[in-house]
Order: C-alpha cells, then sequence, then structure tokens
C-alpha cells in the first residue's frame, strides 16, 4: 500500500518526462501522417431529431461539471484528511468521509456522460475523432489505463477509510488518496492536451500533417496555463459544491448539535473554495495572455469582439460570488463573542468590494442608445472607457481580493483577542501593509497599464499578484504571532443566520455557471474550425451561436446539472439515515 | 428608519450615476446604470441584512403594510400604484426610442487578409518600416512625416486635425469616427490590425461587427501598402501610443 501511495506522487512530477519517452519512440517509429481532412457537409452524419453540436455540447458539459467535481472532491477530501490527522480532529475525518460518499454517485454518472460524449463525437463528428486519435492514440490508451487506476485507488480508498483509521494504516490510507488524486488530476492533463490542441495546434503543419512527435503536440502553447487554470479552480469547485451541501444540510437539520456540525462544515470548505479563488483570476489572465499571444484573431474574438458581453457576464458571476463570499463571512461575525465591534467596518469594506466590482464589470464597448452614441460621440464613454480595460480590471480585481481578505481576518479576530504587548503596533503595520499594497496596486495598473506599451502591461500584472499575496502571507504570519496567547472564546457554530446558507448556495450555483460560460467561450473562439487554423469545420452547425443562445444553452445545462447535485445531496442524506455507507 | 437610510443611500448612488449626464453631457448608459444599481442595490441590502436584528428592522414597515390589519388602506393604495407604476415605466421604456446596439467596434480580425495583389497573414504581419525605429531614426522621421502627409490628405477630414475624431466630417457620421488619441484605440491594438482596418474599412468590416455602418472607406483602393504602413507609424507617433506587441 505505501509503495503504491509513494509511486504515485513522483508519478505525477514525472509525467512529462514519461511522456517525451513514450513521444521519442512514436517518434523513430513514426508513420507518415496524411494532412487534416477537408470535409463537406455530406461527411457528417446526420440522426433524425438530434442537433448533433447540441448533443456534444450538452454532454461535454455535463461531462466537465461531473469530472471538475469528482477530481475536485478528492482533493479536498485528502485536505480534511491531513488536516484530521496534524489537528487530531475527528470532525475533519468524519466530514471527509461524508463527502467521499456523496461523491461516489457522482462519479458514476462522470463516466456516464463521458461515454455519452464520446458517442456524440464518434457518431456525429467520426472524421475529427479519426484525425486526432491518429495523433493521440497513444495518450488516449495512457488515459483508459490511469482511469482504471483512478477507480482502483478511490474505492480502495472510500472502503478502505475505516479499517485503515489508525497508526501507519491511515498515513498508507493517506497514501491510496494522494494516488487518486495524482491519477484523476493525470487524466484532466491528458484531455486538455487534446482540448488545447484543438485551439492551438502543436506539431504539425499547416495542412494538419503530424510530425510524428506527440509530445509536440501535446505540449501545445495552451497546454500549461489550461492545466494550472483548471487544476485550481477545481479545488475551488469542489470546496464550493460541498459548502452548498454543507447549507443544505444546515437549513434542514433537526437540532443544533447537526446544525453546529453542519455550520463548520459550510465555513471549512468555502475556506478551501475562497482560498482557492485568490490566485484564479491569475490563473486565468495567463490562459487569456497566451491565448492573445497566439491569435490576435482568437483574443479579440474573446476579449474584444464578440464574447466581450460574455466576460461581463463572467465578471458580474464571479463579482457576485467574492460579495457572497464576504456576506457569509460578515454572517459569520456574530459566531464570535467579540463579532459585534467589526460590524461597524462592514459597509466600508462592502463600499470598496462594491466600487471594485463595478469596475470589474464596466464594459469596454458600451449598449447605447442612438441619443446616448450621439452624446458621446462614439462607443466609449470619456471617463468609463479607461474602467473597460484590464489594468483597470487588474486593479480592481486585487482590491476586491484584498478586502475579503481583510473581512477574514475581521472573522477571526471575532473570538480572539489579543494579548502580547505589540498587538496595537501589530495592527498598524497590517493597516500599513494594505495602504501600501493598495497604493502600489494603483500605481502598477495606472503606469503600466496606461503609459507603457502591452508587454509591460501584461507583465505588470505579476508584480500586482505578487503584492496582493505578499500581503496575505505577511498578514497571516503576524496575526499567527499576534494570537498565538490570545485569548479566545468559543466559536458558536450553527448560530449564524439561515440567510448566510443561501449565500453559500450563490456561490455554488456561480461557479457553475461560469464554468459553463466560460468552457463555451473557450472552445467557441476556434469559431468554425474543428482544429484551429488547420482543420475546418463544415457542418450545417459551423457558426457561432448567438450570445443569447449561447447563455440560455449554459443555464439550462447550469439547471440540469444543480438539479442532479441536489438529487446526490438527496440520496447522500437518505442514505446516511439509513445508515447506508456507513459499514 | 432603516429602510429609509436604505432607500436614500439607493438613490443617492443613483443620482451620482446620473450626475455627468446632467452636469457634463456625456451620460452614463442606461444599459449601465441598470447593471450597477442592481448589485449597488443588492450591496446595500446584504450590509444591512448580516444581523437578524438589522434585518428585521429592515423588513418591518414592509411586514407591517402586508401584514397589519390597520393599514389597509395603504396596502391598497400600494398595491394599485405598483402595477400602474410598472405599467407605466414599461410603455414609457419602450417604442419611443430606437433599441439599443451592441456593435463590436473592434470585431476580430480574419487571418488572413487579400489586397495588392497577395494574401497578408495577420497573425504573423508587421510594420515593414518599423525596424527603421532604431536603426536609422533620422529616415525613421522621414517615414512619420510622409505617414502625415497621407493622413492629412486623406483621414483628418473625419479623424480631425488632433487625431480626436472631431474632423469636419465627424458631426455627420453616425457611428463618430474613432480618436486614435487616448489608450483605448489604438493602443491596444497590434499594428496588423490597424493595417487590416484602414485597408478594408467599413465595407470589409465582418458580420461580426454588425451592425456594420462605419462610414470609413476602403482604402486599399486610395493608397499603396507602403502609404498604409506610414500613415500607421504617424498614427502612433502622433499619439505617443504604442502598438500591442508581444516582444
Amino acid at each position: 500500500m505505501l509503495t503504491a501511495a509513494f509511486a504515485a506522487f513522483p508519478l505525477f512530477f514525472l509525467l512529462p518526462d514519461i511522456f517525451s519517452g513514450c513521444f521519442v519512440y512514436a517518434a523513430e517509429t513514426a508513420r507518415a501522417f496524411g494532412p487534416a481532412p477537408i470535409l463537406a457537409p455530406g461527411d457528417y452524419p446526420k440522426v433524425t431529431g438530434v442537433n448533433p453540436r447540441m448533443f456534444v455540447w450538452m454532454a461535454a458539459q455535463m461531462h466537465l461539471w461531473f469530472a471538475a467535481f469528482v477530481l475536485a472532491v478528492p482533493i479536498f477530501v485528502l485536505l480534511l484528511e491531513i488536516a484530521g490527522v496534524i489537528k487530531k480532529d475527528k470532525r475533519y475525518d468524519k466530514v471527509a468521509y461524508e463527502f467521499l460518499r456523496v461523491s461516489l454517485t457522482a462519479y458514476s454518472i462522470t463516466a456516464i456522460t463521458g461515454g455519452l460524449l464520446l458517442l456524440g463525437l464518434i457518431v456525429f463528428y467520426p472524421d475529427l475523432m479519426k484525425y486526432l486519435s491518429g495523433i493521440f492514440g497513444s495518450t488516449m490508451l495512457l488515459y483508459a489505463l490511469f482511469f482504471f487506476v483512478e477507480s482502483a485507488a478511490l474505492y480502495l480508498y472510500y472502503y478502505g477509510w475505516k479499517s485503515m483509521s489508525a497508526g501507519n494504516l491511515k498515513w498508507a490510507h493517506i497514501g491510496v488518496g494522494l494516488l487518486l488524486n495524482a491519477s484523476g488530476t493525470t487524466l484532466m492533463f491528458i484531455a486538455n492536451a487534446w482540448v488545447t490542441f484543438m485551439m492551438t495546434p502543436a506539431g504539425v503543419d499547416i495542412a494538419g500533417v503530424f510530425d510524428g512527435n506527440i509530445w509536440h503536440a501535446v505540449r501545445n502553447h495552451l497546454w500549461g496555463p489550461m492545466n494550472l487554470h483548471r487544476f485550481i479552480a477545481n479545488i475551488a469547485y469542489g470546496g464550493s459544491i460541498v459548502a452548498a451541501y454543507a447549507a443544505y444540510r444546515f437549513l434542514g437539520a433537526k437540532d443544533n448539535t447537526e446544525k453546529a456540525h453542519y455550520d463548520w462544515m459550510g465555513y471549512t470548505a468555502n475556506l478551501v473554495a475562497i482560498g482557492a479563488l485568490l490566485p484564479l483570476p491569475f490563473a486565468g489572465y495567463w490562459l487569456t495572455a497566451e491565448i492573445y499571444a497566439y491569435s490576435q484573431q482568437m483574443g479579440i474574438t474573446l476579449m474584444g469582439g464578440l464574447f466581450a458581453w460574455l466576460f461581463i457576464i463572467q465578471a458580474v458571476l464571479i463579482g457576485a460570488l467574492f460579495l457572497a463570499a464576504n456576506y457569509y463571512l460578515w454572517c459569520g461575525l456574530g459566531r464570535g463573542v467579540n463579532g459585534e465591534r467589526y460590524y461597524k467596518y462592514v459597509k466600508y469594506i462592502a463600499f470598496v468590494i462594491a466600487a471594485t466590482f463595478l469596475v470589474w464589470f464596466t464594459p469596454h464597448t458600451l449598449i447605447l442608445t442612438p441619443e446616448e452614441a450621439s452624446s458621446l460621440g462614439g462607443q466609449y464613454h470619456p471617463l468609463l472607457g479607461p474602467l473597460g480595460l484590464m489594468p483597470a480590471k487588474n486593479i480592481a480585481v486585487n482590491i476586491m481580493l484584498l478586502f475579503t481578505f481583510l473581512s477574514f481576518l475581521l472573522y477571526r479576530r471575532a473570538y480572539r483577542t489579543p494579548t502580547v504587548k505589540w498587538a496595537i503596533t501589530g495592527t498598524a503595520v497590517e493597516a500599513a501593509l494594505f495602504t501600501a499594497a493598495i497604493a502600489n496596486i494603483i500605481w502598477l495598473g495606472v503606469y503600466y497599464g496606461y503609459f507603457t506599451n502591452s508587454v509591460y502591461k501584461v507583465a505588470s500584472s505579476v508584480p500586482q499578484v505578487a503584492t496582493t499575496l505578499f500581503v496575505i502571507v505577511a498578514c497571516l504570519v503576524i496575526e499567527y504571532f499576534m494570537h498565538r496567547k490570545a485569548e479566545t472564546t468559543e466559536l458558536k457554530w450553527g448560530s449564524v443566520p439561515d440567510r448566510s446558507q443561501y449565500a453559500l448556495f450563490l456561490i455554488a450555483v456561480s461557479f457553475t455557471w461560469l464554468m459553463g460560460l466560460m468552457g463555451f467561450v473557450r472552445s467557441a473562439i476556434r469559431q468554425h474550425w474543428h482544429v484551429y487554423s488547420v482543420m475546418r469545420h463544415n457542418s450545417p452547425d459551423a457558426f457561432t451561436p448567438s450570445i443569447a443562445y449561447a447563455a440560455k444553452t449554459v443555464s439550462v445545462g447550469t439547471i440540469i446539472f444543480m438539479a442532479i447535485i441536489a438529487f446526490i445531496f438527496w440520496l447522500s442524506h437518505i442514505g446516511q439515515e439509513s445508515g447506508a455507507g456507513d459499514e | 428608519m432603516r429602510l429609509v437610510k436604505f432607500i436614500l443611500t439607493c438613490l443617492f448612488f443613483y443620482l451620482l450615476l446620473k450626475a455627468p449626464g446632467f452636469f457634463w453631457g456625456k451620460p452614463v448608459p442606461a444599459s449601465l446604470v441598470s447593471m450597477y444599481m442592481f448589485f449597488i442595490v443588492i450591496t446595500v441590502l446584504l450590509v444591512m441584512t448580516i444581523t437578524d436584528e438589522g434585518a428585521k428592522k429592515l423588513f418591518a414597515p414592509v411586514r407591517a403594510l402586508v401584514e397589519d390589519p390597520s393599514k389597509k388602506l395603504i396596502r391598497n393604495a400600494v398595491f394599485v400604484i405598483l402595477p400602474i407604476a410598472a405599467a407605466f415605466l414599461a410603455y414609457d421604456g419602450s417604442g419611443k426610442t430606437p433599441p439599443s446596439e451592441l456593435r463590436a467596434t473592434h470585431p476580430a480580425p480574419p487571418a488572413l487578409a487579400r489586397a495588392y495583389g497577395k494574401t497578408f497573414d495577420l497573425t504573423k504581419l508587421e510594420n515593414p518600416f518599423r525596424k527603421i525605429e532604431k536603426q536609422d531614426p533620422e529616415a525613421f522621421k522621414d517615414l512619420v512625416k510622409e505617414g502625415g502627409e497621407v493622413y492629412f490628405k486623406n483621414c483628418f477630414f473625419c479623424h480631425g486635425d488632433k487625431l480626436d475624431g472631431h474632423g469636419h466630417l465627424a458631426h455627420a457620421l453616425e457611428p463618430k469616427p474613432l480618436p486614435f488619441t487616448g489608450n483605448d484605440t489604438i493602443a491596444q491594438l497590434q499594428e496588423s490590425y490597424v493595417f487590416w482596418r484602414i485597408l478594408k474599412g467599413g465595407p470589409g468590416l465582418p458580420r461580426e461587427g454588425g451592425p456594420s455602418i462605419s462610414a470609413m472607406p476602403a482604402w486599399e483602393n486610395e493608397l499603396t501598402e507602403e502609404e498604409v504602413w506610414k500613415v500607421i507609424l504617424f498614427l502612433y507617433d502622433y499619439t505617443g501610443n504604442t502598438s500591442r506587441s508581444w516582444s
């Protein structure tokens, strides 16, 4: 067991070497690869009553949501299990196990939707699949192998939970969890290679002739950024779904003990979700910058052209998410005896978060009535125009993150009073750090964003992020030393108003919606290409849907997914009540 | 009273958003005001409901209006006035003005553009004169000057002598010509994009940019390739902008 566990971790990092080993072999034995096929509308099979694109779209979307869920939950569960061992707190173990059970049902649904997606692709797009499998055949076999590894690890992890709960066996169990996560993440990385190849093909010439070295095709322009973005997003997503589950159980709790348990669970899960959310905008920014760098056409379609308004919707959802996360923390101030003393600051924090939120979603190209267009003399507002550009968004999101962190700091102080002599000085240093950081973020954004060329503009986002992260880490260190021997009072778990739990639902729904919308946008910027600039899409569906159509489709998908998730929660609930699954 | 405070706070922000239109003649678009106000109202609501006591106080007058038997008269009046007000707003807000337009000012360019008997790969295309900027600054100045002459013979009628979009003919055009000054037009674009946009003008706008109502001519019929590149040098030089680039 231990061997398997320890083998898993290096495997994760050695994967590129293993890949390149296979690929060199593939290159050496390369057969002659043909060009990408040029298709006519008649080359796309038809099935009466089925819209091929819609079928594949919905199957892919459902599969991605469930896959993100089942990849995220084991990460989350493993973190909780380790936290439980370190803190010697059984609550973590209980929650982790409870949630692993929930994910089992989702795991089978992931496999079903994955099967549907594959079926749809083979039936409706056989030539595309033939072309892709001609290049990625070996990675598809690797995918199948890791799928088996992941399944075996999952069952061992779940069914071995109780029998491997003490001593060295507990660590062996954690090793299995590590193997589960490593294989799941590897699966995602492999699938990411296929998807990103379709956007930024590499290892092929202009006609689509493959050079025989599959490592070239795998390590295409977007593979790295996509891997990072999805990995972080999965952790945030898993946390949000767990928090929504806790909220569901909190609202239906029969007694105060149960309520307290699910309040604590919701708080912990939300903490993980928001913690992972903090670096996510930066990973997304890197991904977008790479898209822009690869193709001006894709970049402008994405953010300045057709899909710019879907980006505004994205900004609205992300802002709503931050607002909800903060509201949850503000409501949580009431859990601590000293919480009341911080209520007076909430309105100022809210003001800053709302103001940055408004900047965050201010569009560059405005929707104008003819009268407004005439008054403004163009499509841009002289005052709001600069707010529509990325430098303003970068300033806004960094400040939004800092103030969300401030809410968290206040929350932590709601039940603790520092006793060290330098408490006032420490707080003053923290305030100074915040002030200096905000000044630095604004200066970097304004100077490099508006008065230098685009190379510096993109590059300036790095020191902005570094500033934000530095303040977060520095304040956490100060807080740690300041509150080591602090007077603490017990947190009144379960005392938060029911309203706060709806914030947790909102966070989970926002995440799901966001993933659907942005997934569509990322995929759709290929426009009429199966493989961008290499293999043209020539079926009757080779048009870009309108924004309204796309938004409705994603929204319907979100409703279906959330309904299934609610059903899974309910199943888990009744399963727990009847004692099933607690063996 | 908490509810009054809530209404006044929201009203304050609403008036703030309306101020640029009243005092400066540059209104914040109604579509944006709606979006802003939606989230402002929600934020104020959230701040006022973080405690049970606060939420109770905020909604007490609404609750009383609905439940208190002594408020029957006011209740009935409100239930009549509200739907009438909503109907009036719906009537007033529709049908009188043409619908708002969502027009992409800078639609995505094609990967390839055909002009002057050859095909340009816009993903890799660079201004052939740009390298002279470092190699021979004096010669580069001459190129910029030549670009300026092209501009003042052809472009300034609409885009203006200060490149601010306020040319003689600008007031007659809808949409108005874009300014090159400021940092949100050509500063956001690669030179290859500006080249394509000048060559193809309004008639060459893709459907994505619709409604394609730009009055800009397709300059490939009037200017040589060299002239277009030179005028681009002038646009960036005069405005002090640099084009988007990745190196």
